[in-house]
């Protein structure tokens, strides 16, 4: 009995937290619906796509660069490949890679963004200046200068796209925690002599998640970009491996003859980046207020 | 007061302010009249819909509100209903305002003089650039600030408070308009320099023969001002009268109640609080929107709203009971308890403090003495050093030198220098309650963040002293899982009270604990520290700059200046007969009730 009122207890307050009330509001948006939207359908074509896939991305099904048949309803790609099959399989790798540069960024930005704005000394400014010096170089230049001395490793690639996210985190999180420190529960908390660690994970993150999911959003999109401008360069998967930055490479001089071996990777990227940015949107003009709709 | 009373030069008529869309009031039925050189003053709760009111007066209304019903007249001028290019022409002009905040109401990126100037040829007052630059200077001189050039090319971040609240009344008197509208312009003042920017508006009104609409939740600051006092609850006027009627013989429960809130000099009678909160638009009861929290509430009074009744020829209530109200003079009042007697050992000693933010030396070779069971009152400006003081001794600032010592034993100087026990034994309960509590937590959990740093309860254990903790501070304790920002502002005092107590401290140390709260609140929330100190043998540090709110609680005062601690001794040696100028002009600037009253002619 008092177990289930408690039940309806907490349910009521989950209803009423700051985050959810943050998401309903960004719901409410016909923009964050379609972002929402776009997004499912291409990481549902990435994830489940590959059951469908008529032909292994790898096997020769017909001359190369071959028109639409029954066996390639799309065609065949430079080397005779299956261009549908090729695309149901290529967007994992380009997804996956991108989520884990931003989670990496993420967690590297949003630690040094708010131990730097608790700091309140000497520290900001080493860490901040430290990611200006990141923020100086263009990210591609960077991948490229690192990809280069090592060589094309897929590891590398999240690492240093993990890492030149970041430093743009990193300031995004410095900014939204420098208010939120002069508060004076994040003072209450200390007085009672609460972890340092404690009073940056329970008391500031909390308060910046409307900013960072904002913030998070974004930086998946230029990642996406930034991964599948590499692996167009030829440094992410290396071939035969399906993927839609290097699909894009392969079949880029057959562009004029069959187009859609290009049309599809290149749709599907924009449309992710698209989604993700519209979400971003979303979520910003709920965070700032604007377009708050009815009564809460 | 004078001849041009009479001519009455504002007149509002059943104005009614709704949310948009969904039409739900915010403000109904709300009427006045002010004349020529009066000024009205308009008080309420905080949401009780005055600053609404007084917005409305110049077409105004905030996002999401609209002007739904009512007439508006300014002498023959009809407000509501004109075109937005009228709207603006005649702001300033006709109609000015004063907002609450003068330094965010300044541009910072403009000199004075500019922005004053501005307002003048916004309206093509004067013909010439020369007139207006004299008319600038008789400006500056009517609200007695230097009209010299050095002064005009300031920007405001390099004016007092004080002085930024007089350019914002030199630029609403700017053009001779015949209404202006004061919200709460002498809230964040010092008492010494809200008494002078009162004197200011005052003398202003009566020399131009403007009617002003003065919106303030003080009550004793509108009883030293205003001729007469409008009432509002709940988006409602419910009385209206001269401000001695209404302090001294109101007909409505709730400025009665009102006004037993406000704490005397004389600290003759317990502070009494109002019990429960002021319901929000949409959530408004049938019949009597106070009956749920008044004593003399009756079936009738559940029916309908009351209509206005006429009292005398300036006395206007809204109460069926109005009456028995009036002969219930008699009402007891509860006399101020008892203090308890004061012990011989010492439970908290600084001696020579000297406190420091950055180089700069914010405080002064400070003693100070606080015996167990006694409450320890410390008055002051703002920028007297009592908030760095207060905060030095909760370990919150640390950059000080000199000795703070419990009950003998040195106390190291930053929170995170003292062990566990002296982190508990000594707690804090700060200013706001609006920026204390962290919004993304629950209260419970709230609460039960000390708990748990200093106790290592199991979850059972934080649960039972997380609602017993609730249950101390009066809320209710369904509010253990809601957010602060679905709570009032008294109950997140209360939450932030309840956390400092779980702690089970021997020293509280309250910072201006009630100045962010109505003063109906912050008589409950007064009575509440002062039995819970009795309760739990607390010692208390009490910070205020409200001299008359200390009588009723602390047995000694600190008087502080200039980081300096000018005046101590027991209250009511330092309230009745103080030694120090600063103490005595503290005194005389401090607006009460009884003050005003008794002056004659008001």
């Amino acid at each position: 009995m008092s177990g289930a009122e408690t039940a309806v207890h907490a349910g009521a307050a989950f209803q009423r937290r700051p985050l959810v009330l943050l998401f309903r509001r960004a719901w409410r948006q016909g923009r964050t619906r379609i972002g929402v939207f776009l997004v499912l359908l291409l990481v549902g074509t990435a994830l489940i796509g590959p059951l469908f896939a008529p032909h292994s991305p790898s096997e020769f099904v017909g001359l190369p660069n071959g028109g639409p048949s029954s066996a390639a309803k799309l065609g065949t790609d430079n080397l005779g490949r299956d261009i549908l099959s090729r695309f149901l399989w290529g967007g994992r790798s380009i997804l996956g890679l991108s989520v884990a540069a931003t989670a990496i960024g993420l967690v590297f930005g949003v630690t040094i963004g708010l131990v730097a704005a608790y700091s309140r000394s000497i520290l900001d400014d080493v860490l901040m200046r430290a990611m200006d010096v990141i923020l100086a170089f263009p990210s591609i230049v960077l991948a490229l200068v690192a990809v280069a001395t090592v060589g094309p490793k897929l590891w590398l690639i999240v690492l240093t796209v993990g890492i030149t996210t970041a430093p743009r985190v990193a300031r995004v999180t410095r900014g939204a925690s420098l208010d939120v420190v002069e508060r004076d529960f994040v003072r209450a908390a200390e007085a009672i002599g609460e972890s340092h660690g404690r009073i940056l994970l329970g008391e500031l993150l909390p308060n910046v998640t409307s900013p960072l999911l904002v913030e998070a959003s974004l930086r998946l999109t230029y990642s996406i970009g930034l991964i599948a401008g590499l692996s167009f360069l030829g440094f992410g998967l290396q071939p035969p491996a399906a993927d839609w930055g290097l699909m894009i490479n392969e079949n880029r001089l057959a562009l004029t003859v069959h187009p859609w071996g290009v049309v599809m990777p290149v749709v599907a990227i924009a449309l992710l980046t698209i989604g993700t940015s519209l979400i971003g949107d979303g979520l910003s003009r709920a965070a700032a207020g604007i377009e708050r709709g009815g009564a809460e | 007061m004078s001849g041009r009373r009479s001519d009455v030069v504002l007149r509002v008529e059943g104005l009614r302010i709704e949310v948009e869309g969904s039409g739900v009031d915010i403000v109904d039925d709300v009427g006045f009249h002010i004349s020529a050189g009066e000024v009205l003053g308009l008080v309420g709760e905080s949401g009780s819909g005055k600053t609404t009111v007084g917005l409305a007066l110049l077409g105004h209304t905030r996002r999401g509100a609209r002007i739904a019903a009512g007439r508006i007249a300014i002498g023959e001028l009809a407000v509501l209903g004109q075109s937005p290019a009228a709207l603006r022409a005649m702001r300033g002009k006709v109609v000015s305002y004063v907002p609450q905040d003068p330094g965010a109401a300044l541009n910072p990126a403009l000199r004075i003089g500019t922005q004053l100037e501005e307002t003048l040829e916004a309206h093509g007052f004067g013909s010439s650039a020369e007139e207006r630059r004299t008319r600038l200077g008789e400006m500056l001189d009517e609200v007695l600030l230097p009209s010299d050039s050095a002064f005009v090319r300031r920007y405001p971040h390099q004016l007092s408070g004080g002085q930024q609240q007089r350019v914002g009344l030199a630029m609403a008197f700017a053009c001779r308009p015949s209404v202006i509208v004061l919200d709460e312009p002498t809230t964040g003042l010092d008492v010494t320099t809200q008494a002078h920017v009162l004197q200011t508006v005052r003398m202003l009104c009566d020399t131009h023969g403007v009617a002003a609409l003065y919106v303030s939740h003080d009550l004793a600051v509108v009883a030293t001002l205003a001729n007469r006092v409008a009432v509002m609850y709940a988006g409602r006027m419910v009385e209206v009268g001269t401000e001695r009627t209404l302090f001294l013989t109101a007909a409505h429960p709730y400025t009665r109640r009102l006004v037993e809130a406000i704490p005397e000099m004389s600290g003759k009678h317990a502070l009494e609080g109002i019990p429960g909160t002021a319901p929000r638009p949409g959530h408004r009861p049938t019949g009597c929107f106070f009956a749920p929290r008044c004593d003399f509430a009756v079936e009738e009074c559940t029916g309908s709203f009351p209509p206005v009744e006429q009292l005398g020829e300036n006395h206007e209530v809204r109460c069926f009971r109005h009456g028995d109200v009036a002969t219930e003079l008699a009402r007891e009042r509860r006399p101020a308890p008892a203090l308890p007697a004061a012990e011989t050992d010492t439970l908290l000693s600084v001696r020579k403090l000297d406190a420091f933010h950055g180089s700069f030396q914010f405080v002064f070779d400070v003693d100070l003495t606080v015996k167990p069971r006694q409450c320890v009152a410390l008055v002051g400006e703002s920028g007297s050093g009592k908030t760095t003081l207060a905060r030095c001794i909760a370990g919150i600032h640390a950059n000080f030198t000199g000795d703070v010592s419990l009950r003998g034993e040195a106390v190291p100087h930053g929170a995170r220098e003292r062990d566990r026990r002296l982190r508990r034994e000594i707690q804090y309960v700060f200013q706001s309650p609006y920026s204390s509590l962290n919004p993304r937590r629950t209260v419970g959990q709230i609460i039960a963040q000390p708990l748990k740093l200093f106790f290592d309860p199991s979850r059972q254990e934080t649960h039972d002293r997380t609602l017993r903790a609730l249950e101390r501070v009066s809320i209710s304790t369904s509010v253990i899982d809601r957010y602060p920002h679905e709570l009032s502002g008294g109950e997140r005092q209360r939450v932030a009270i309840a956390r400092a107590l779980v702690a089970e401290p021997s020293l509280l140390v309250c910072d201006e604990i009630t100045s962010a709260l109505d003063v109906s609140v912050q008589a409950a929330i007064v009575d509440l520290i002062a039995e819970l100190q009795r309760e739990m043998n607390l010692g208390l540090l009490f910070v205020t700059h409200n001299l008359a709110l200390i009588r009723t609680i602390a047995e000694e005062v600190a008087v502080m200046s200039g980081g300096r601690i000018v005046e101590e001794g027991p209250v009511d040696r330092v309230l009745d007969s103080p030694q120090e100028d600063y103490t005595k002009r503290l005194l005389t600037d401090t607006p009460s009730l009884e003050a005003a009253l008794a002056a004659p002619g008001a």
